[in-house]
């Protein structure tokens, strides 16, 4: 999902010099656009060692932790902005890090891939788990071990009294804004404490 | 270079009339934007890269790290190496005369802390005519120094590279370092710190002292890896209780009896003793955040996942603090399995993200690779 429509579409969601902290920021490439194009300042953090020589390449700020062992080093509200774009759906604490997204964030912004897009849905009518552009791995070697829906993850903001300020899907890098729950192969919330 | 201004020094004492024993490499740039500092753990020097002429053995204690072409590169980077009053490589230490009685320091040698050395580096660097540090580097005891540069002279520090080093010594830590005073006070050649003028060396203590803190520099996985239970010689048990009979006895003893050989006991001392005291936090409440208030710096941190002795914990700790105080701030926690020690071997993830943030230094200051 690291084409630059899409990420545009979400760097729109971020305010103007907004303090900002990535997670899961992979090569640094959303901060360094943030950083640049919308005079935001802030930290990635990412996990895997090659992406943190490629942050400290282009400049980005990265910390290097592992996000199962949580968010304890960043303090209430110390963000204006958290993100977790492609990063939800490898996490083991999925649900523990939405809720610490929105603690340690103002607001709070996540991107993933939906499941219930319909070629999904078409694949699993056929009885076979789907195998896309999006979702490029077969069953047994997904890294995506948390496989949701646009319509699943309202339900777990709901349950975790999160409040949805926008929500749209992203398909062809372009914002699906009508059933997005079946249109669009990426889900996009932003939300904050409720 | 001799400073003969005295430096006062944190316990109240000072010192006049010394000699800092320093290296520099590559060149000042015109507008003196390109200097890099080093700073020294326990038992390392001023001599940081490269072999002295006709002297193969010789090379640098970072040779990995700096030199022509190098992560901390020579041909870009003006760096300074500098040895720490109190050490034995050159600078005044204990082994010295004292002008005001003509003998040995001895155990008279004040007490040094790593603000004090920060401050006769400043002084070194005011005599070079350097004002403001592109970097202040360090690993250890060495990263200490680079952390109180960015508070003692926060307009002084672009950039900090600490690398293995922590906040402060914790309880174990401090334990480690008593056993090795220990070990040296109680040698009965040590005479109290004055045995220059007994013709003697207190080799047992250094030696001593030596294994255990070479113990704690390794990791439990990386002995286990070199040594395991091998026996030095034959296949069997010889039932001896003062033989050598594991290879990592040998090991130790070997380490022990090279470093008896051209360390200083009272040095050993002095500087366990400035690791101890190291704690910036303690004049702010022990609030390592309010500590990091005032400081101005880019920082990177490194640390080594089974370095247990500088434990990535504890660089965690510096990053919450500069965190908290919206410090620029990168950190890596580089899974090498050679425990404190990985701080100065050559680990490819480790040397190319120091080369990375050199390089943007570099770009920074203006001068091209």
């Amino acid at each position: 999902m690291s084409d630059r429509t899409t990420m545009q579409s979400i760097a729109r969601l971020v305010p103007e010099g907004s303090r900002v902290l990535d997670l899961g920021c992979g090569d640094g490439a959303m901060l360094d656009y943030l950083q640049r194009e919308r005079g935001c300042s802030g930290y990635g953090v990412e996990l895997d060692d090659g992406n943190v020589l490629a942050c400290a390449k282009r400049g980005v700020n990265v910390i290097q932790l592992n996000l199962d062992e949580g968010l304890t080093m960043f303090d209430d509200s110390s963000f204006d902005v958290v993100l977790q774009v492609d990063t939800l759906q490898h996490l083991r604490n999925a649900e523990t890090m939405l809720v610490e997204t929105a603690r340690v964030g103002r607001i709070g912004i996540v991107a993933f891939p939906n499941f219930a897009h319909w070629p999904n849905r078409l694949a699993i009518l056929r009885g076979r788990m789907p195998v896309t552009k999006r979702l490029p791995y077969q069953w047994y070697d997904t890294p995506n071990i948390r496989v949701g829906t646009f319509k699943d993850f309202e339900v777990l903001a709901t349950k975790n009294r999160l409040a949805i300020l926008d929500a749209f899907g992203l398909q062809n890098g372009q914002e699906v804004r009508v059933l997005p729950n079946a249109r669009a192969s990426t889900a996009v919330f932003k939300f904050e404490r409720g | 270079m001799t400073f003969d201004a005295p430096l006062q020094l944190r316990s109240g004492a000072s010192i006049a009339g010394y000699t800092l024993a320093y290296e520099t490499y590559g060149t000042l740039a015109a507008d003196r934007g390109n200097a890099v500092l080093i700073c020294h753990a326990l038992n390392a020097s001023h001599h940081v890269a490269g072999v002295y002429e006709g002297q193969p053995d010789s090379e640098g204690w970072w040779d990995t790290m700096i030199g022509p072409g190098k992560p901390v590169d020579t041909d870009r980077f003006f760096v300074i190496g500098v040895n720490n009053l109190g050490s034995c490589f050159g600078s005044t230490g204990p082994m010295h005369l004292d002008p005001q009685t003509g003998k040995a320091f001895g155990a008279s040698f004040p007490v040094v802390t790593v603000e004090d050395w920060v401050e006769a580096q400043a002084r070194l660097l005011d005599a070079l005519g350097i004002g403001q540090l592109a970097a202040v580097m360090g690993g250890s005891l060495g990263g200490m120094q680079a952390l109180s540069w960015t508070l003692q002279y926060p307009e002084r520090v672009r950039h900090a590279v600490v690398v293995a080093s922590a906040p402060n010594l914790t309880a174990e830590n401090i334990a480690f370092n008593e056993v090795a005073r220990r070990a040296i006070v109680t040698d009965p050649d040590f005479h109290g710190g004055d045995f220059y003028h007994h013709g003697v060396v207190p080799k047992r203590g250094l030696r001593i002292a030596r294994m255990v803190g070479h113990i704690t520099y390794l990791s439990d996985d990386v002995m286990n890896e070199k040594f395991g239970r091998q026996l030095r010689s034959g296949l069997d048990l010889k039932y001896t209780t003062q033989d050598i009979e594991f290879q990592i006895e040998s090991y130790l003893r070997y380490q022990g009896d090279k470093f008896a050989d051209y360390f200083d006991a009272n040095t050993y001392l002095l500087i366990t003793r400035a690791l101890d005291y190291f704690d910036p936090a303690r004049a702010h409440d022990g609030s390592l955040t309010k500590a990091f208030a005032a400081c101005r710096a880019k920082f990177l941190l490194v640390s080594f996942t089974t370095d247990w002795r500088f434990s990535p914990a504890r660089s965690r700790e510096l990053v919450k603090a500069l965190l908290d105080n919206r410090h620029d701030v990168s950190y890596a926690e580089i899974d090498a399995p050679h425990g404190h020690d990985a701080f100065l071997l050559e680990d490819p993830r480790y040397l190319a993200l120091v080369r990375s943030y050199f390089n943007r230094i570099g770009a920074e200051a203006g001068s091209q690779p």
